[in-house]
């Protein structure tokens, strides 16, 4: 039988680094069911029957954060056979607050001290036997990134598990309390086994519905509340909380001895700077630009071309050798076994660009997940949210989401998965869903297309693409964070700034890695799919009444031509109601630059120019300015290309949030083409009719939703079950 | 009555109450601002919110509005 240890601690106590260091590559990623939170588990190293469960890094085992609920639920549920407690030695006391609640879940506790290195050199001392004594479990020192004591502690971690040996509970309360405690934990009687009954009753105790909702018989303890609020005048949950803390106080004078007391530390030192109120704007800027130029103008740009034209396209050269693209070594080999032109072109068009669409990102995608790590890995992240939370909390968005909105200026596919670094999920969520918004590289060539073909070049249409996109995360943060699916759930700002830290080249390769591939693995199929699903419906119809495959030029006979004419009625109101345009947009969501070059092949030609030069005179004959200009709005805020779709899919990890963030975004897109179009004309054609009263309408409605008055709301709920 | 909003920078105080309820005063709680904790208030972000301050050894930052919650003395 395989023997389970949960590895439990803070945020940025150390926890990855002694994980990684304990599993070595043995490791499995994955999420908890149905929620965001990461689940990461591995076999200990030399113990083939040793499983280490990684837990999120929690403060408390409080019913209101996510990841607190995920890993309480699991030590509760799945009861491991032991909890290696990992603590900060830096910061002993608030370390300890989730100690003290780990210990009394009846399960064996071992407890390492982490940084023993860094507290050796400031001179500060913790006396590791007073402490183990005062609490009741098993304590080691160690450091998780020198790997000293680490083995140590595993053995003893292991032993325990394998004893069975319940760690007491040592740490008392106040006398009124633990009075009050005694009584519940009679109630409980024999309901719950007896190491267990002392966690059930503060649970009880605290007003704790989710536990409540676990247990099977619950004693009826309203008297007991009652009468201990009157008593001490708080309510039982800060009490206990309270309780907690004046433990910790009482037993910390004898435990550590502190040498450098009021001395600033180098920590310290680079914070007055970092985070100084007038340095800091300007230091954000330079290291922002320094993470978008490098992962996404000149680096990054780089690894998507080499991906995209020349191992997933013509070929590319490695100093000076021609080595050719995958397609073209593999066309080559289909055509000398004679393959049949369909199969050739699934192959090719179909799987091949699929795979590429999927793979071209990934180096690019790498590149900006090593900045993230290092940025979360030296302590400056939680710097970024405590310098921009003042703009966009007012959007419902925390201050981590610049960093996803800046990359999706580049591509939104790294910048959709750039939202993994926000802890709160509601600010997540919102993230994921507005990032896309904003105009990415490959929307470029489709304004270039009609602000060449209708606008005569003009100067301001890029820019109000733009603004657009930055109107629509702003409108849509602060009318979605009102809605039933966002409102229940406000995330307290309440957030630790960590000590800057050296990050360590394996912590950051592996968590670049470990996101690479967790884009490729569940995002993959989707983009896959999607491609092949796109490559037949275009190069398959019917023609002249047989079915077959179609030369580029023939695709106005192509299944998704009549799809197109099916579905085209529907952007009547938009202005752009024909099927040219439509499949245009459907194309766009296999990648969005695909607008520009189907509307040349529809327009008559094989190939054209990125921004389509060649078919300017054409579409200027089709359309009008407004129309186009809705065209515009619709394709630049509507479902991203499927890549992104993949990483919406990803990040959400949850089917109802995927839909509903596709569905938000296209529904958005098409109300405000809709306005554009129907409030364009009435202005510059005098036309009015239903559609003039409908996009009236909307924009009443959408002011209305606007200024609508909102209360956050106090009560935290989360929902384990969406 | 003085709470930890009003509080400038440079300054310790100690926390005399907290007021409020459910999630957001249990998560200032969990962080360790308790009652009778010393809490020195470190900067204010360069924006004018959140604050930073030091509290039980570590750097903790809250905004504006839920160090309003927090009574001190």
């Amino acid at each position: 039988m395989a023997f389970k240890i949960a590895l439990a601690g803070n945020p940025n106590c150390g926890k990855t680094t002694l994980f990684n260091a304990l599993t070595g590559a043995n490791q499995f990623v994955g999420n908890w069911p149905g929620v965001t939170v990461e689940k990461k588990e591995g076999k200990l190293k030399g113990h083939k029957d040793v499983i280490i469960m990684d837990l999120p890094g929690i403060y408390s085992l409080s019913p209101y954060t996510l990841e607190e609920v995920v890993a309480r639920n699991y030590l509760i549920g799945e009861r491991p056979d032991a909890i290696l407690n990992i603590v900060d030695g830096t910061n002993i006391e608030r370390n300890l607050y989730l100690s003290t609640q780990l210990i009394e879940l009846g399960i064996p506790v071992i407890m390492a001290i982490n940084m023993m290195d860094v507290l050796e050199k400031s001179g500060d001392k913790i006396h590791i036997d007073k402490l183990s004594k005062k609490l009741g479990c098993e304590v080691v020192s160690i450091s998780a990134l020198k790997g000293t004591g680490i083995k140590e502690a595993a053995e003893k971690a292991v032993k325990l598990a394998k004893n069975k040996a319940t760690t007491p509970v040592v740490h008392k309360f106040d006398g009124r309390v633990e009075g009050i405690l005694n009584s519940i934990e009679d109630k409980l009687g024999n309901s719950v086994p007896r190491e267990q009954r002392r966690f059930f009753a503060i649970k009880l105790l605290e007003r704790d519905d989710k536990i409540a909702s676990q247990m099977g018989k619950v004693p009826d303890v309203l008297e007991e509340i009652k009468f201990i609020e009157e008593e001490m005048d708080d309510d039982t949950e800060s009490i206990i909380t309270n309780e907690r803390y004046i433990y910790i106080s009482s037993i910390i004078e004898s435990c550590l001895t502190k040498k450098s007391k009021g001395k600033l530390t180098v920590s310290d030192k680079i914070d007055q700077i970092v985070t100084n109120r007038w340095l800091a704007l300007p230091i954000f800027a330079v290291i922002m630009f320094l993470v978008y130029y490098v992962s996404v103008t000149t680096v990054g740009t780089w690894a998507t071309d080499w991906a995209n034209d020349g191992v997933f396209g013509d070929g590319w050269s490695l100093f000076g050798l021609e080595v050719p693209g995958v397609p073209v070594i593999i066309g080559a080999g289909l055509e000398a076994i004679g393959t049949a032109d369909w199969l050739q072109g699934l192959i090719l068009e179909g799987i091949i660009a699929g795979v590429g669409a999927v793979l071209g990102f990934v180096p690019q995608m790498l590149i900006l997940f090593a900045f993230l790590a290092l940025l979360e890995a030296c302590g400056y992240m939680a710097r970024v949210a405590f310098i921009m939370d003042r703009i966009f909390r007012k959007f419902g968005l925390s201050g981590k989401s610049f960093i996803p909105m800046l990359i999706g200026s580049g591509c939104g596919v790294p910048g959709v998965m750039a939202s993994r670094t926000i802890e709160s999920d509601r600010d997540r969520k919102m993230t994921i869903m507005t990032t896309t918004f904003i105009p990415c590289g490959a929307k470029l060539p489709i304004i270039a297309l009609i602000a060449g073909a209708l606008f005569d070049g003009a100067w301001w249409v890029a820019p109000s693409a733009y603004f657009v996109g930055i109107m629509a995360i702003i409108c849509s943060g602060i009318i979605l964070k009102k809605t039933k699916m966002f409102s229940g759930d406000p995330a307290p700002f309440v957030m630790e700034l960590p000590a800057y830290h050296m990050p360590t080249v394996t912590n950051v390769l592996r968590s670049m890695w470990e996101r690479g591939w967790s884009f490729v693995k569940k995002a993959g199929t989707i983009i896959l799919l999607s491609t092949i699903v796109v490559w037949f419906t275009t190069y398959f119809g019917f023609v002249d009444g047989e079915f077959r495959m179609l030369e580029d030029i023939e695709m106005d006979h192509s299944i998704l031509a009549a799809i197109g004419s099916v579905i085209s009625w529907l952007f009547i109101p938009l202005g752009w109601g024909d099927w040219k345009s439509a499949v245009a947009a459907i194309t766009g969501l296999v990648a969005k630059e695909n607008v520009v070059g189907t509307f040349g092949v529809l327009y008559g030609f094989a190939e054209v120019a990125e921004d389509g030069s060649e078919i300017w005179g054409t579409l200027a004959g089709s359309m009008s300015m407004v129309a186009a200009y809705s065209f515009l709005v619709f394709n630049l805020l509507c479902a991203p290309c499927f890549a992104a779709m993949g990483a919406i899919k990803r990040e959400m990890n949850n089917a109802k949030w995927f839909w509903f963030a596709i569905g938000y975004q296209t529904g958005l897109a098409y109300i405000v083409s809709l306005c554009v179009y129907q409030i364009g004309m009435l202005i510059t054609t005098g036309t009015f009719g239903i559609g003039t009263i409908v996009a009236v309408l909307s924009i009443v409605g959408f002011l209305y939703l606007l200024v609508k008055p909102y209360k956050e709301s106090k009560i935290l709920q989360v929902d384990m079950t969406a | 009555m003085q709470t930890l909003k009003e509080v400038s920078c440079g300054q310790t105080v100690k926390v005399k109450k907290l007021t409020g309820e459910g999630a957001v005063k249990r998560r200032i709680m969990d962080m360790g601002i308790t009652k009778g904790v010393e809490v020195f208030v470190r900067k204010v972000a360069p924006l004018g919110d959140p604050i930073e301050v030091t509290v039980r050894g570590y750097e903790l930052s809250l905004r504006k509005a839920d160090a309003e919650m927090i009574e001190v003395e």
